[in-house]
């Protein structure tokens, strides 16, 4: 057996500079300009709204994705819990602006406050389950206890999103329509997938052997994962014939700084979750067995 | 030209959790040869012989089998070996002829050895009863039949004397001898040293997942 | 080899048929407890009695599915199965159609508990089959899979609905509005788009299992 020789790394990440690169891009595109704008400058580069939403979602999304996968799990959290403090802060002032900056909706009025948060929450929840799709994938051709790892990290965080974004909904369905649940498909959709995932968290607690906890969870997550456009095409069709259609989940006309900077929280604080999960999940697989190698391969997979 | 090594293992590991049931195992095991692996229960045999039929992938190390990796060519493996195992990989409720039939069936053969393999097992008479009327000596008298159906190059007897009574041993001896004059190669991993030690051309001994000692046996006359 | 697979599942099927026979009693008893929730009222009876035929036959179904793992697991059958060597994904096709067949004769028995107790009649027999053959190999498909998860491990009867319920929904769905819609009439001609709802469902579901069904049962 190989014990493992290098010393545990202290810094989390090797080199944390592109990340944080990617990041700034998309924060200075996401909410910096439109902050200047609110308060009357222009820094903006000639880029029209549209592009400065796609740069910082896209950069966004990759800073993100970078820090998740180039981070090592066996190193101090400190990284992780910057990142979740960060994203803390955004929520803050995105809330701050969403609360009491923004204007009330012309027909929903203050309700309509909630979508600050559950628009952001909804494209971060389904973020999360898909970055749970391709650790499932790359689990299934490169077993590493890390690709497991971060695999129940993604899966826990966002199911935990998902039933946010359900309690969300509930309350705003109750003061708009008078009752909790209106059956919107995107919703629907997402209790299906709460449940789907909640699922495969109960089928990892009951399965001991770690290697087809690993390969089974996999499997089961890309199954789930294949079925949520399924799903939700199947709910919408069902509830268009019967019911008025139901309000969207966003607005036409909106105040899209409270949005970017709680989409922007949000990301932070859920890429902070898990990395700080994934370290949870790989400390307990390293209980499980007797010391493995953190980074190699269990034997080769077919 | 058949490789001369049948089987090499080469710092064999494998763990059930916490427990390292292999650790560090190499063996060669001769084209042809009868090799016996004895140790006490829990010493890793069965582990090891599962691994070789790839019915369980090792942690750590390399084996091949006729040549072939057990990981990566998985199904060549399967093609030469054969295991009887502790577990019967019987069908209760179908009978001793219909389970027969069922390895016929997936290997793409005729169904006319069956007979002739139930008759050399002694289960001719009940070849169409269902198995869960069987007695623990009967399946695994079914056991040795569905092995023998397979016609393997290389044989995997995980205690094959098990719960037979001394007919059944007979047989198994019996049968230990047609393969090897076959020319098939047999590992067995057995408690009844003496007996397979006259039958056996190489010894091997596990201790708690590790090779204790080696030895060469000679062949039986 | 699928042949084979085939031929092994339908006669295990047929010696272990008296099963059958008993999920179809519980299928049964379901429906009518079902009724007993709506109390008996024959118009509302009649506007569920899809939901409660394919809600019934997803509950019967679980019981199926994990009891055609049973005999796999015993003895280990399946890995003596697997080291033959055998093809693993003609062993799962071999099994997902044996299921089908299964839940499509378990489905079209429920129909005239159906029909008697919700008087839920229809004369489009035909289209009533295909629906059910459609909706039951959506559940067969994963259904097999899971079955084949959740009999290695303990809790498994909790872990097997646990687990496919969710999936199923686009296929139960489907199927529930296809139904209905025979029953109470179609005018609109909505029941095709359903259907291939169906269709759709089980084409990707029966390619994805299978695929991943060696991963499933190996070591």
């Amino acid at each position: 057996m190989s014990e493992m020789t290098a010393a545990s790394p202290s810094r989390s990440l090797g080199r944390p500079l592109p990340g944080i690169i990617l990041l700034a891009i998309a924060g200075y595109f996401g909410f910096v300009v439109a902050l200047a704008e609110y308060h009357g400058a222009t820094l903006s580069f000639g880029l029209g709204s549209g592009a400065q939403a796609a740069i910082a979602a896209i950069l966004g999304v990759f800073g993100a994705l970078y820090f998740l996968i180039a981070d090592r799990l066996d190193s101090a959290p400190s990284l992780a819990y910057a990142i979740s403090g960060l994203g803390v802060v955004c929520l803050l002032i995105g809330s701050y602006y969403g609360l009491f900056v923004a204007p009330p909706e012309t027909y929903m009025g203050e309700v309509q406050r909630i979508m600050y948060v559950h628009v952001p929450t909804a494209w971060n929840a389904l973020l999360g389950l898909t970055f749970a799709f391709l650790c499932a994938i790359v689990f299934l051709f490169r077993a590493s206890w890390e690709w497991d790892a971060r695999l129940e990290a993604s899966i826990e965080v966002s199911v935990l999103l998902a039933f946010l974004l359900c309690c969300q909904g509930a309350i705003w369905a109750k003061p708009t329509w008078g009752v909790w649940w209106d059956w919107d498909p995107r919703l629907t959709t997402t209790a299906v997938l709460v449940f789907a995932f909640l699922g495969i968290l109960a089928l990892r607690r009951f399965v001991e052997d770690p290697m087809k906890r690993g390969i089974w969870s996999s499997v089961a997550t890309i199954i789930a994962y294949v079925d949520v456009p399924i799903v939700y095409y199947s709910v919408k069709w069902w509830n268009s014939l019967h019911q008025q259609p139901s309000n969207p989940a966003t607005v036409a006309k909106q105040f899209y700084l409270p949005l970017r900077m709680n989409a922007f929280g949000i990301l932070f604080l859920m890429t902070g979750f898990m990395m700080l999960r994934a370290r949870i999940a790989a400390l307990r697989v390293q209980q499980e067995l007797a010391p493995p190698p953190m980074i190699e391969p269990i034997g080769e997979t077919v | 030209m058949p490789p001369t090594i049948a089987i090499e293992a080469e710092k064999l590991a494998r763990r059930y959790g916490r427990r390292w049931a292999l650790s560090d195992v190499s063996v060669r095991v001769a084209a042809g040869s009868v090799l016996m692996v004895a140790g006490r229960n829990g010493s890793g045999k069965s582990t090891l012989l599962r691994v070789i039929a790839t019915a369980i992938r090792p942690d750590l190390g390399r084996v091949l089998v006729g040549g072939f990796d057990v990981v990566r060519e998985r199904e060549d493996v399967r093609r030469l070996t054969v295991l009887l195992g502790h577990q019967s990989y019987l069908y209760e409720s179908l009978t001793a002829r219909e389970n027969l039939r069922v390895v016929t069936d997936h290997l793409g053969r005729g169904r006319e050895s069956i007979d002739r393999v139930l008759d050399r097992v002694s289960l001719a008479s009940r070849a169409n009863d269902p198995v869960q009327t069987f007695s623990a000596g009967m399946r695994k008298r079914l056991s040795f039949a569905r092995v023998l159906l397979q016609e393997p190059q290389i044989a995997l007897l995980d205690e094959p004397y098990g719960q037979l009574d001394p007919e059944g041993f007979a047989l198994v001896d019996q049968v230990v001898h047609e393969l090897k004059a076959r020319g098939v190669t047999v590992v067995m991993a057995t408690h009844q040293v003496e007996r397979v030690a006259t039958l056996a051309d190489a010894v091997i001994v596990l201790e708690a997942g590790k090779v204790q000692s080696t030895a060469r046996g000679t062949t039986a006359c | 080899m699928l042949t084979a697979a085939l031929r092994k599942e339908l006669l295990l099927q047929w010696r272990t048929r008296a099963q059958l026979m008993a999920v179809f009693v519980f299928g049964a008893a379901a429906l009518l407890l079902f009724s007993f929730a709506v109390g008996p009222n024959a118009e509302a009876l009649r506007q569920f009695s899809a939901g409660f035929l394919w809600l019934g036959l997803l509950l019967s179904s679980t019981l199926t599915l994990a009891e055609s793992f049973h005999e796999e697991m015993e003895n280990r059958a399946l890995e003596g199965l697997l080291l033959l060597p055998a093809d693993p994904r003609a062993l799962y096709y071999g099994k997902a159609l044996a299921n089908w067949l299964q839940l499509v004769i378990l489905g079209v028995a429920l129909v005239p508990v159906m029909v008697v107790l919700y008087d839920a009649g229809t004369i489009r027999v035909p289209m009533l089959l295909l629906v059910i053959i459609l909706g039951t190999a959506g559940l067969s498909a994963p259904g097999t899979l899971y079955a084949a998860m959740t009999a290695q491990v303990r809790s498994k009867q909790t872990l097997l609905p646990l687990l496919l319920f969710p999936l199923i929904v686009p296929a139960l769905l489907a199927s529930v509005k296809a139904t209905s819609l025979m029953i109470l009439g179609d005018p609109m001609g909505q029941a095709r788009s359903w259907i291939s709802l169906l269709v759709a469902f089980d084409a990707i579901y029966w390619s994805l299992c299978g695929l991943l069904y060696a991963r499933v049962v190996e070591e």
